[in-house]
């Protein structure tokens, strides 16, 4: 038994939402949550033991029904595939048991549970996939159910957003696609392990890489496509928000990362890295200063998200030569993707506490606040440790890689950018959480009328989450050596 | 775990645990969390007293460590004779303070979040004096940046924030120079345990002479921000908007020292010789010089208690990077036994500042006319602190002018004894006109006959531990001599600083 579920592990993870989503939606409300949550719990140790089984193993490749390639559908788990199944799986715990106080068994959010755990599933097939055509239909998988997401609430606003969120979300995916059918005409192959041979810098890669690479962009949000982010970020349900700044856009991110890092050596491209590198750069700079404006607190949130996502892409110039400096960015970049899952969800969480409480989310209005919700002010900022990359905090341990890499590689310039986006992501975490610690506002209007304390379960999610954002940059070694395990040979300068 | 990485380990997490105890224990049970405050703060005295006892025994190079692998570096603790002493005098201080601090805040709101991120600061300050490396050094200054600033805008009012907005304007940027200088020494050097007597390898200095030069200046504009030196001091006076425990252990005490001590670990037990090699010290301890005179000069014209307090803090912060800076081990046991003495006496002015405005609401030194009448004990005790900075002996100033006078002939820098001098009478020309007017001015009619009949001079939890700490720092400077004086523990180690 243990030994056929340790063989059964990679499609098991995904097994398990898979199962739940369609069962919470026949079973309706009162039985989704519950089914929810075991589906959460029992998800744990599965992801934990999958990725104990990597680091000692190294990549898996697992045949879906014993059929194989070309004709079957590989799932392949290494280093930082199972990284981002763990990050996935504990982000979607903590989303989980939050949301269980947060849409309580209200009927009109029935779908939120099938939803979720389809998106669940959907992000976890995609990160286990082994070709480019199934990470397209993983992809459209993940959009679909996070656009309904988005629009949960049926309110105005929140339906503008998610059909601008949907249109973005088609049209990158069809960019995405038309470069897999001209790589699959070109050479013949969907399966990235093959393609790592045979593909060819010529016309056909060249447009094939360019249509997949803006598509994803545009997915990503990143710089300047970032502009249906902020309000179907923030004008989602804040569960969904929270999945969606974590989860959803470290999905389009990964396949980029694949294709450039994995799949097509970036050194034969010269320009497209830096392309990326400066776009990511702008992004940190115009999206803290975009979040520094902003006087809601769920949109200030999700501009940092957009500058966040630049950070994400200064991997790219910095991984694009190889050597030591490659290896540190690209620990660097993947342990910023998973730091900041955790400490951007809790950020959204907590947003969501104040909003649900206090009906508002008006920065100005939350003064005091570290006095009437102190476990959700203390989230806050604890998260806002690791968006501006201060130790100990994940956030710190990808920075210093990243400047390591950067001086490594003699392109100091992108250490600078780092540290100077810290400095402006203490901008505007400090514009939240200094008056936290400061007067509650004088004139309270009757949506300031305090209903009283959130139920401990959403607070406590929200905390947990920011508190392991803190632990990774402590105890983040075991995670980062995981994310070596068998990388690619860019990164490792090993050919497998 | 041997007893002594118990003690090392204890002796950070103590505080930490404090804090975590004190957060969930909320706002409302002020008796248990007193208790809990007390007992975090005595055990985390036990702690740093044995991580001592254990550094004398390993003393010079078998201290007792303990570490986790993370990044090339790890996250390592280590109780060597240098951290052990920053450690002793941030813990026992602690101790003293938390009685003080359960007085003063009586009346305050937020009590919870007030101690529980006092204790984090603590925790981060002895974390910094037992850190192995740089890397560890760094996480723990950043959590101390970032759990001072609650405490300094603790009232919340306009003029709190202004001060809390001030400090992160300086404090954290220089975390970005001290990241960026770090990870890029790192590269260059590979990961460096600190080491008395310097750990870079002396071959650097000819193949790295520009990395290394600009790598120091990006480090001292790290660590120079909490230790107050010019042109970095603007914070200080600014965050004197604090409550007066926080001034009196933070900023006069864990915060700007641990400031100086990075200071100390930076050119002794990273660059050591090279810093000489490659002039770096001779710039630092140039700066350290003018900011002694500047910091004087500035106190003479602040007529707000606490903001001439924060100035002489500026000037005498720099007598300890002066010290390190100098070639001479007498210099280095000055400033290194600066540390502990300057410690005492600080903490006890600000104590006083503190005693003084809750008793009888007095904030500016022209208010302070008669006041030895009104509170005789407390204003004895200011008064020792005070001739102890000037440098009168048998105080502990004395001892470390001394040491640091003759370290100066012997560096070869004779202008550190004209500095020294000018700083003394600017020192006298500060304090005096305080005691002066506190013991030899008409007192106001109400405080002429001392306190109200039958009632102390104020609330005796602030009072005992000034009084205490006014006497520790008359100890230190009359047993400077004894075996296990800050004097004699910094000669020791300066011993071994300078070995070339």
């Amino acid at each position: 038994m243990t030994e056929w579920i340790m063989r059964q592990l990679p499609a098991l993870v995904i097994l398990v939402p898979f199962t739940a989503a369609p069962l919470a939606y026949l079973l309706g409300t009162k039985f989704g949550r519950p089914i929810a949550l075991v589906s959460a719990l029992l998800s744990q140790p599965l992801a934990v033991l999958l990725a104990m089984r990597v680091s000692r193993e190294g990549a898996l490749r697992y045949e879906v029904g014993g059929w194989g390639g070309p004709l079957g559908i590989d799932l392949v788990v290494d280093g930082v595939a199972a990284v981002m199944v763990l990050v996935t799986t504990v982000v979607g715990l903590f989303v989980t048991v939050y949301a269980l106080g947060y849409f309580g068994d209200r009927e009109r959010y029935r779908f939120f549970w099938p939803l979720w755990l389809f998106l669940w599933g959907s992000l976890l097939a995609l990160f286990l996939s082994g070709d480019i055509f199934n990470l397209y239909v993983c992809l459209e998988l993940v959009s679909m159910s996070a656009v309904a997401l988005v629009g949960l609430t049926l309110r105005r606003e929140a339906l503008v957003a998610a059909m601008r969120y949907m249109l973005a979300a088609i049209l990158g995916s069809l960019f995405y696609l038309l470069g897999v059918a001209l790589i699959y005409g070109a050479f013949g192959s969907v399966d990235m392990q093959t393609l790592r041979e045979v593909i060819r810098v010529d016309t056909t890669g060249q447009a094939a890489l360019a249509l997949m690479t803006v598509g994803l962009v545009l997915k990503t949000a990143l710089f300047p496509l970032h502009f249906w982010l902020p309000p179907a970020h923030s004008n989602a349900p804040s569960p969904v928000s929270a999945v969606l700044s974590a989860l959803v856009i470290k999905g389009s991110f990964y396949i980029l990362v694949r294709l450039w890092v994995d799949v097509a050596q970036p050194a034969a491209f010269p320009g497209v890295s830096t392309v990326l590198g400066v776009l990511g750069a702008t992004a940190i700079v115009w999206g803290s200063i975009q979040a520094l404006r902003q006087e809601r607190l769920k949109m200030l949130v999700a501009y940092s998200t957009v500058a966040q996502i630049g950070y994400l892409f200064l991997m790219f110039p910095l991984v694009t030569g190889g050597g030591p400096a490659a290896a540190d960015a690209w620990m660097g970049g993947v342990f910023h993707a998973a730091s900041h899952a955790l400490a951007k969800s809790a950020m959204f969480l907590a947003a969501g506490t104040v909003l649900a409480r206090f009906g508002h989310d008006r920065i100005e209005g939350l003064g005091g606040l570290s006095r009437r919700a102190p476990a959700t002010a203390m989230t806050f900022g604890l998260a806002g440790v690791t968006m501006m990359g201060l130790p100990p905090s994940g956030g710190f341990v990808a920075k210093w890689q990243m400047i390591r890499a950067s001086i490594e590689s003699g392109q100091w310039w992108w250490a600078v950018v780092v540290v100077a986006g810290g400095l402006l992501a203490a901008a505007y975490v400090f514009k939240v959480v200094g008056p936290f610690f400061g007067r509650e506002p004088e004139a309270l209007d009757e949506a300031d009328l305090d209903p009283g304390p959130s139920p401990w379960t959403m607070e406590g999610a929200a905390l947990a989450l920011a508190l392991g954002s803190l632990v990774l940059g402590v105890l983040g070694q075991p995670l980062l050596d995981l994310i070596m395990v068998s990388a690619p040979a860019l990164v490792t300068g090993v050919t497998p | 775990m041997t007893w002594e990485t118990t003690a090392l380990v204890g002796a950070v997490g103590a505080p930490f645990l404090t804090a975590v105890l004190i957060f969930v224990l909320g706002e409302h049970r002020d008796a248990a969390r007193s208790r809990i405050n007390l007992a975090g703060a005595a055990l985390t005295v036990v702690a740093v007293v044995a991580a001592a006892v254990a550094a004398r025994a390993g003393a010079p190079d078998a201290y007792p460590s303990a570490g986790i692998a993370l990044l090339d570096i790890g996250f390592s603790l280590r109780a060597d004779m240098l951290g052990v002493l920053f450690a002793v005098v941030a813990g026992v201080l602690w101790l003293i303070t938390t009685v003080y601090a359960i007085g003063y805040m009586s009346h305050a709101s937020d009590r919870a979040r007030f101690f529980g991120f006092f204790s984090v600061c603590v925790g981060s300050a002895i974390g910094i004096a037992l850190s192995a490396n740089l890397l560890t050094f760094f996480v723990f200054y950043e959590v101390l940046t970032l759990a001072t600033y609650p405490l300094v805008i603790h009232s919340g009012t306009p003029a709190a924030l202004k001060g809390g907005r001030t400090y992160l304007t300086y404090a954290l940027p220089a975390g970005g120079a001290l990241a960026a200088g770090v990870v890029w020494l790192n590269l260059i050097a590979g990961p460096v345990e600190f080491a008395a007597g310097g750990s870079l390898d002396p071959a650097l200095a000819s193949t790295h002479p520009g990395a290394l030069i600009a790598i120091f200046a990006l480090l001292m504009l790290g660590v120079g921000v909490k230790a107050a030196l010019f042109p970095l001091h603007g914070w200080l006076p600014a965050a004197m908007v604090a409550p007066a425990p926080v001034s009196s252990l933070l900023h006069a005490v864990a915060v700007v020292k641990a400031g100086v001590f990075g200071i100390a670990r930076i050119v002794l037990e990273v660059y050591g010789p090279l810093g000489h090699e490659l002039g770096v010290t001779q710039v630092l301890a140039a700066l350290a010089g003018f900011t002694i005179i500047f910091g004087s000069v500035r106190a003479l014209a602040q007529d707000d208690f606490k903001k001439r307090l924060a100035y002489s803090t500026v000037a005498q912060l720099s007598y300890i990077t002066l010290g390190v800076a100098l070639a001479s081990p007498i210099a280095i046991a000055g400033g290194i036994a600066h540390l502990a003495h300057h410690a005492a006496m600080k903490i006890t002015m600000f104590f006083t500042a503190g005693a003084v405005a809750e008793e009888v609401k007095a904030y500016r030194v022209s208010e302070f006319d008669g006041l030895g009448r009104r509170m005789p004990l407390t204003m004895t005790a200011f008064s020792l602190a005070a001739i102890g900075i000037v440098g009168v002996p048998p105080v502990a100033g004395f001892t470390s002018k001394w040491l640091l006078g003759v370290g100066g002939v012997d560096a070869g820098t004779g202008w550190v004894v004209a500095v020294l001098g000018i700083s003394s009478v600017l020192n006298a020309a500060y304090f005096f006109p305080i005691i002066h007017r506190a013991w030899f001015r008409t007192p106001k009619p109400e405080w002429a006959h001392g306190p109200a009949a039958g009632k102390p001079e104020g609330d005796m939890r602030m009072i005992v531990p000034l009084v205490i700490t006014a006497a520790i720092g008359l100890a230190m400077g009359v047993f400077a001599g004894a075996d296990l004086s800050p004097a004699s523990w910094a000669q020791t180690i300066a011993g071994w600083e300078f070995p070339w």
